[in-house]
């Protein structure tokens, strides 16, 4: 071979490569395909359609340099790990699993898809391209607890309350500190339902816990049948995940509500920047991750201003609704005078606190 | 005036042959006008659903791994409904199954315990546990006349909070932050994948096994035989000496066992540890499965296949086309309408009758 042609050669399938790399290059300027997982249907209230009010926000804040598409009503378990490589093979660059079952499976597909990033809502395994994202809800438990602990005339809270895992727990603990807070007699009565999204029985649980006393209820479920049946009631909610004073117009004192399209707008620029890292990320009132929603009618002007600078103090870091002296319900001592709780007792967290009626399910 | 249904005295071989394929257009027309209606392309939406889930390897494992637990439910269930024996609690005998399974996984643990011989005992483990807990309906039925249809459906909240009970306290993964799972299984205890590049694995051999015994079993045996005639003609059954107690019994273990071998390929398969629900539901699917299959084992394998099918396309679906999940519920319950409402129309007949006037 002469050296002419093996230069031309050289040259064609230089060419060649470079017709074949120039689509690819062009597709990566393209739109970043932003995809999502949901557990549940988005419907109008609730876990899942917060995530979806944010993809929607998102896409605005973003309009033009990203794509989105979700698959919703996904099953934990066996499904999950199909659906997210689906969306993966299908050209999704940054994908958003939104429930705490779909950790092994996210983690699984990520190793196959290494040019692919991954964020898990609510788990606590990360890897090089899987990032994990969480709320301080427990913040906002807090601050509705305060309002509660406020309305209550009977001295008693009722919590419809899903699985007793740490997420929940926290939740129960942290609206119970508030109450006392402003409120020292005051107890919280927990029914467990077994289920993230049970109308019928969340709303047996309500009237139950409305028969034994409580005149304020709140739930840490999925649906709206428990500010419903408050409203049926006739006492104060406090509602969970989403705005419902459109299911209980009287009976809504405030809501601790989800906000993510801070969080997914903030992601979504750093894959397009290049400079997205695989992060843990645990944000509060203070990151706008929680906002609590409209107060009711029936709550009076002190009890808003008392809950604002609640809230400002805890925006400010100076309140951590996990400060000592704190006893759990079995008068155990968990935390000392000032001490404030760290996160990883709070992630593991399996006590009810001092004001918390019963014993926590298989918990200890 | 008013349309009465009357039997066929024989249904002919033609019109049951043609009933699934009728239904299956019907489907597509319905379909076609719904999927219109949402403003979405009919082609790309059928193709969506029925085309691209099988359009890679990966996809057909998928199909397979999906209708393996449907087929394995279904064929243990049609063995008690020939009988009019009502088993629909293999959601619960599943459940149960891979505690059972999932149990011994977790205990061998570490142990370096030989695949060869964990997986075989776990699986009979969740075959014996899922016949353990079909055996409540079956001696309260046999003891008490208790209908089954209410104490199998009742246990499976019962299994289902046990298991709840188990992976929120004593088989809690210690390193996982009090979420309620199990640790993940070793690789001894996962069945070995048959295909590289899928999720396909053993438990669709076992599945296929248990379908060619069931079809022995009503061919080839006696009590088979004896059972197909106590659901077709119970009184003639009684006058014939044919024992409905050991009908009961072998139309309840049968689905049991069956439900807990699914159990276990669910854990020891896809999942790979114990979650608190192992199973999206295949335990009342499989009664779909089992009647659109007509109850036969060969009609089962390709409903189940079917169902599965199903299912994917429904989420290819939501991925290509932003159909939502609804409409995948919705087409799902056409076709299953359209295919019951075909098997109507081969055993029985429309009919007017003229109205009589009261007797007064």
């Amino acid at each position: 071979m002469s050296r002419t042609t093996r230069r031309m050669t050289l040259a064609t399938i230089a060419a060649c490569a470079l017709a074949l790399a120039l689509p690819a290059a062009a597709q990566d300027k393209g739109p970043l395909k932003t995809c999502f997982v949901y557990v549940s249907p988005i419907s109008d209230a609730g876990w899942t359609h917060q995530h979806d009010i944010a993809r929607i926000q998102m896409e605005k804040n973003l309009a033009g340099k990203v794509t989105t598409k979700y698959v919703e009503n996904v099953p934990e378990g066996a499904d999950a790990e199909r659906v997210i490589r689906d969306l993966a093979q299908s050209g999704c660059k940054l994908i958003f699993t939104t429930s705490f079952g779909y950790m092994n499976p996210t983690l699984k597909v990520a190793k196959q898809f290494p040019n692919v990033d991954f964020e898990h809502a609510t788990g606590y395994r990360t890897a090089k391209n899987v990032g994990i994202y969480n709320a301080r809800f427990y913040e906002g438990r807090y601050l509705a607890g305060i309002v509660a602990g406020k309305m209550t005339k009977t001295n008693i809270a009722g919590y419809v309350a899903a699985f007793p895992i740490p997420e929940v727990v926290m939740g129960i603990d942290a609206f119970t500190r508030g109450m006392r807070s402003v409120n020292p007699k005051a107890v919280v009565k927990v029914v467990w339902t077994s289920s993230w999204f049970d109308p019928g029985r969340e709303s047996e649980a309500a009237n139950t816990l409305v028969a034994q006393g409580a005149d304020v209820l709140t739930h840490h479920t999925d649906s709206t049948a428990v500010v419903q049946a408050a409203e049926a009631k006739h006492v104060y909610a406090v509602a969970y995940h989403s705005d419902m004073s459109k299911y209980g117009p009287d009976a809504q004192i405030t809501a601790v509500t989800h906000v993510w399209d801070k969080y997914y707008t903030h992601v979504a620029q750093t894959v397009l920047d290049g400079t997205w890292k695989p992060d843990h990320v645990w944000g509060g009132i203070k990151d706008g991750m929680i906002k609590m929603g409209p107060f009711g009618k029936a709550v009076p002007q002190d009890v808003r201003d008392l809950e604002e600078k609640a809230e400002a103090e805890i925006a400010a870091g100076k309140l951590n609704p996990f400060t000592g002296p704190m006893k759990d319900n079995q008068g155990k001592l968990r935390l000392t005078a000032g001490q404030t709780i760290t996160d990883d007792a709070l992630s593991k967290m399996n006590y009810y606190v001092e004001g918390v009626e019963g014993t926590l399910p298989s918990g200890g | 005036m008013r349309i009465a249904l009357e039997a066929r005295r024989e249904a002919s071989r033609a019109a049951i042959l043609l009933a699934p394929l009728l239904a299956t257009l019907a489907t597509l027309v319905a379909g076609f006008v719904v999927f219109e209606a949402l403003g979405k392309d009919p082609v790309a939406a059928f193709h969506a659903f029925f085309i691209r889930p099988l359009a890679t390897r990966y996809g057909v494992g998928e199909l397979l791994l999906k209708a393996s637990p449907l087929m394995l439910i279904a064929t243990g269930l049609a063995v008690g409904y020939r009988a009019n024996v009502w088993n629909i609690g293999a959601e619960g005998q599943l459940t149960l199954g891979a505690i059972a399974g999932g149990g011994l996984a977790l205990a061998a643990g570490d142990a370096q315990v030989p695949s060869a011989l964990l997986l075989p005992a776990m699986i009979v483990a969740g075959a014996l546990c899922g016949m353990a807990w079909a055996a409540i309906p079956a001696w309260l039925r046999t003891r008490f006349n208790a209908n089954e249809i209410l104490t199998s459906l009742m246990l499976v909240y019962v299994a289902n909070l046990f298991l709840s009970w188990l992976i929120h306290g004593p088989w809690r993964d210690p390193d996982g932050y009090n979420f309620p799972q199990s640790k993940l299984f070793t690789d001894a205890a996962l069945l070995p994948n048959l295909v590289s590049g899928t999720r396909l694995n053993a438990g669709l051999l076992i599945a296929l096994a248990v379908v060619a015994i069931e079809w022995l079993f009503i061919r080839r045996s006696v009590w088979g035989f004896e059972m197909r005639v106590a659901g077709l003609a119970p009184a003639a059954a009684a006058y014939a000496g044919i024992s409905s107690k050991r009908n009961v019994w072998l139309g309840m273990l049968a689905g049991g066992a069956c439900a807990g071998i699914a159990g276990v390929n669910e854990a020891a398969g896809p999942i790979g540890q114990l979650l608190p629900t192992m199973s999206p539901g295949y335990g009342f699917a499989a009664i779909i499965v089992a009647f659109v299959g007509r109850l036969h084992p060969v009609g089962i394998v390709f409903a189940s296949l079917l169902m599965s099918l199903l299912y994917l396309g429904g989420e290819s679906a939501q991925v290509n086309l932003a159909l939502p999940s609804a409409v995948t519920g919705l087409f799902q319950g056409t076709l299953l309408f359209f295919l019951l409402a075909a098997d109507v129309l081969v055993n029985y007949r429309l009919r007017a009758v003229r109205a009589r006037p009261a007797a007064r």
